[in-house]
Order: C-alpha cells, then sequence, then structure tokens
C-alpha cells in the first residue's frame, strides 16, 4: 500500500531540496509514496483561539482528502505541515463539540473523525525502517562529518504531538549516527529560531537565530541539519545577516536531514537540490567529496 | 506607570474574554516565572509572560495590550511545555493579539513587506507571519 505524502506550498518552491531529497531517498529505501491528488495550503500554524474553528479547516479539509484517497498513513517534511497537521488531527480525533461542528460545515465532504496517522518523515523512518537497517542501506558514510542536530519547535511541541520526548530528544542524533555522521550535542537544538518573527520584528528574530548559530559554532559543527524551511531561512538564508550584527557566529553550512540521507545512500547530486541551498553547504560537501553525477 | 486595580478591572470583560478566547485561566499561574526564563523572545518585549500572567490575574488585560509583548511572541511553546501549572500561555498570548485584531488593526502592514523579502521567504513563513500579524 502507498504511503500518502502532504508536501504544502513551500516544499513546491524555496524548499525544493527538501521534498526532491526526501523522495528520492524514500524510493530508494523501497517506500511507495505518493502525493495527494489534491491538497491546499495547511494554514502553516494551529489556530490557538478557542473560539477560532474557521481556521482549522483547512489542514482538516488535506486530511479529509488523505482518507479519501485511502491513505492510513500521511506522512509530512515541513515541521510546520506537521504540527498543523498532527493537531488539527488531534482535533478531530478527541474534541466532540468542534469536530461535529466542522463537520456539519463541510457539509459537501466526508465526515471525518481523525482516523489518519499523520507522521513526519524522520519519525516514519525511525518506525518503518529503524536505525539499524538505515546504517545498512548506507552506501557512503559521512565519516568525520560533525552535524549538528537542529529540532526547532514545530518536531517536540506542544507535547501531545511532539515526534519524542520535547525535554531530551534523541532520534535526530540517532538518524545522523545511522547515517556515519558525528552528532554534536549543542544547548540550543531546540530552541526557537523566532520562527515567522522573521517577517514582522527582524532585530529581534535576528537576536533569537543568532543565539542558535553561536551555541552551534562554539560546538564546532560543520554543519548544522534540520526539516523546517522557515527555520532554514532564519538560520540559513539570513545567516549573513546574522553575524553581520552578532558576535561569536561563523559560518556554519545547512542542510535538510534528508539532503544528508541521499548523499548518504549515494544519491546523484541533481537530487539534492543544492541550488537552494547557500553557497557554504555545497563547498562543504565539495571539500569533503561527497558528490557523485550520475552517469 | 499608574495601575488602578478594582473589583471592576478583575470581573471586567476584557479578563473574561481572554479566558474566553484562550480557554485558560490566568488564576492558576502561580508566578514561578519558567515561562519567561525559557521564552526565547525577551530581547524585545518589554514585559514578560510572568508578569503578563499577573496582570491578568488583576484583570489588565489592557496594560498588557498596549505592549509589544504579545507581537513578540513565536508561538514556540517552550513556555507551554515547562510551565508546571499546565498554563498553554502561546494561547493566552494568542488571544490577546486577537483582542486587537480583530478589531481590524494590523500590527503589520502586508504591503510594507520588500518584493525582495517576499521572493526570497519561505511561504510557510509569510502564511504564518499574516495570521499572526494581521487582521
Ligand atoms: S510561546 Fe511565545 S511566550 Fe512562550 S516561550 Fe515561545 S515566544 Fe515566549
Ligand atoms: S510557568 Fe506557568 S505557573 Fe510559572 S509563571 Fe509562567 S504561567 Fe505562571
Amino acid at each position: 500500500m502507498k504511503i500518502g505524502y502532504y508536501p504544502g506550498c513551500t516544499l513546491k518552491s524555496r524548499a525544493k531540496n527538501l521534498e526532491d531529497s526526501a523522495l528520492a531517498s524514500l524510493a530508494a529505501l523501497g517506500f511507495e509514496v505518493e502525493e495527494l491528488p489534491r491538497w491546499n495550503c495547511c494554514g502553516a500554524v494551529f489556530s490557538l483561539a478557542n473560539d477560532d474553528l474557521i481556521h482549522h479547516l483547512a489542514p482538516v479539509r488535506d486530511l479529509i482528502r488523505a482518507k479519501d484517497a485511502g491513505h492510513e498513513r500521511l506522512i509530512t517534511l515541513c515541521s510546520m505541515c506537521y504540527n498543523t497537521l498532527a493537531r488539527a488531527n488531534l482535533l478531530m480525533k478527541h474534541d466532540e463539540e468542534k469536530r461535529k461542528t466542522l463537520n456539519l460545515f463541510m457539509e459537501e465532504e466526508s465526515d471525518y473523525f481523525g482516523e489518519v496517522e499523520v507522521l513526519h518523515v524522520l519519525d516514519f523512518l525511525r518506525r518503518e525502517l529503524g536505525w539499524e537497517k538505515l546504517r545498512a542501506a548506507v552506501k557512503r558514510p559521512l565519516e568525520g562529518l560533525r552535524v549538528a542536530p537542529y529540532y526547532g519547535c514545530t518536531l517536540l511541541r506542544p507535547r501531545e504531538v511532539a515526534i519524542e520526548s520535547p525535554d531530551l530528544p534523541v532520534m535526530f542524533a540517532d538518524f545522523l549516527r545511522a547515517l556515519g555522521a558525528t552528532p554534536v550535542e549543542f544547548p540550543e537544538a531546540t530552541a526557537c529560531c523566532s520562527s515567522y518573527q522573521i517577517i514582522a520584528n527582524e532585530s529581534a528574530a535576528l537576536e533569537a537565530s543568532a543565539k542558535i548559530l553561536r551555541a552551534a559554532t562554539a560546538s564546532s559543527a560543520d554543519a548544522l541539519a534540520m526539516s523546517c524551511p522557515v527555520c532554514e531561512y532564519n538560520l540559513g538564508r539570513r545567516q549573513g545577516d546574522v553575524r553581520s550584527k552578532h558576535e561569536g557566529v561563523g559560518e556554519l553550512p545547512t542542510f535538510y536531514f534528508t539532503q544528508l540521507l541521499a548523499i548518504a545512500l549515494g544519491l546523484p547530486q541533481e537530487t539534492l537540490g543544492l541550488k537552494w541551498n547557500e553557497a557554504s553547504s555545497l563547498e562543504l560537501l565539495k571539500k569533503k567529496s561527497y558528490l557523485t553525477v550520475s552517469a | 506607570m499608574a495601575i488602578k486595580v478594582s473589583v471592576k478591572t478583575v470581573r471586567g470583560p476584557l479578563a473574561a474574554k481572554v479566558k474566553e478566547v484562550s480557554g485558560q485561566d490566568p488564576n492558576v499561574c502561580f508566578q514561578c516565572g519558567l515561562c519567561a526564563g525559557s521564552c526565547p523572545m525577551t530581547g524585545e518585549m518589554e514585559i514578560f509572560t510572568r508578569k503578563v500572567m499577573h496582570l491578568l490575574q488583576l484583570g489588565l488585560a489592557d496594560v498588557v495590550i498596549a505592549q509589544k509583548m504579545a507581537y513578540l511572541c513565536a508561538s514556540c511553546h517552550t513556555c507551554q511545555v515547562r510551565c508546571p501549572r499546565g498554563i498553554d500561555i502561546p494561547a493566552v498570548v494568542e488571544a490577546l493579539r486577537l483582542l486587537t485584531l480583530r478589531h481590524g488593526e494590523n500590527y503589520l502592514a502586508p504591503e510594507s513587506i520588500p518584493a525582495e523579502r517576499v521572493r526570497e521567504m519561505p511561504q510557510a513563513a509569510m502564511v504564518a507571519g499574516l495570521r499572526k500579524f494581521t487582521a
């Protein structure tokens, strides 16, 4: 049975590197993945207001599409989408009153009761493959590469949708170890990069990012790995701006976890979508001779 | 700043509205400050979450709304997972934002975002930001 896949808006544009490397890796690992035939933006953030139901329609519609396409499980890559869909799913599962109103409002759609399981790909790999099997599938171990795993917020908080304990997560480090890399512990691995604050409160946002980048620099990591396009923007694309305003921030290449996966699986360079990364990321891969071009 | 507290403020409609919209009761907060100590966005906040809770206990939602604090929260939920009283603090902050936004007052004018930023920014950041900062 094919596994349902919800990409979300950013993965079709700015974060094409996240999607391309993930889909190529999942195929190489033998998973059959099928993008939902129809989907809409999940809304990026789960509405926190008790009396705001209208913003739950978008993620719930996506979940209904997954159910209607016959999927029991829905995988996502963007951490923001994961969080929004997983929280909306819990709401539909457990809040009888809101579920009733939402189902009634979407009269033309199938009723939904939270039947689909929403999974982030990192967690999916751990459950479906396991780190031992992943290690066995690695063709080009990332030996000697010191990677700081950056979780950010939305994979770990709130607790009810956390892919593992938000207090002491280990999954990302285990994943990197399976790829042959050396995970580097750093104290800001679960801190917030400021998220959407970058669009309205730039100096405060850059300050929050600086704290994370400074800690990662101090841990002498070669690179930072992540799964969220908003984190990648704040910590990667805007890294130069952070550096120009804050001390102690070194040049730190950033990667999506799936790009490191694709490299370790020996997949060709064109699956990595490196043109969407900063130049320092490509340079590091060249320096480490990690790149291959398909024949 | 002079603050007036009375039965009127404590039982006032604004404090009740924050409770209703957030589904949270600020009165259960016992002022430990763990939330504020965990917050990554305090750099430019004039008041932190602990004080927000205290002001809300006194019914002074209007004092909190007058600050920029609610618009500096990144909804990161760090405070929420750490609060020993189990308060969904980002939900309280969302309610505070909504008290203004629902009157049609934008915090961020969408047209003020430079075109170059719109081009390079991930959609997730744009959508999330516009959800949090515009009416
Ligand atoms: S959710 Fe908001 S108030 Fe709470 S720690 Fe994060 S930024 Fe601070
Ligand atoms: S962590 Fe909870 S109980 Fe402690 S001050 Fe903050 S809101 Fe109050």
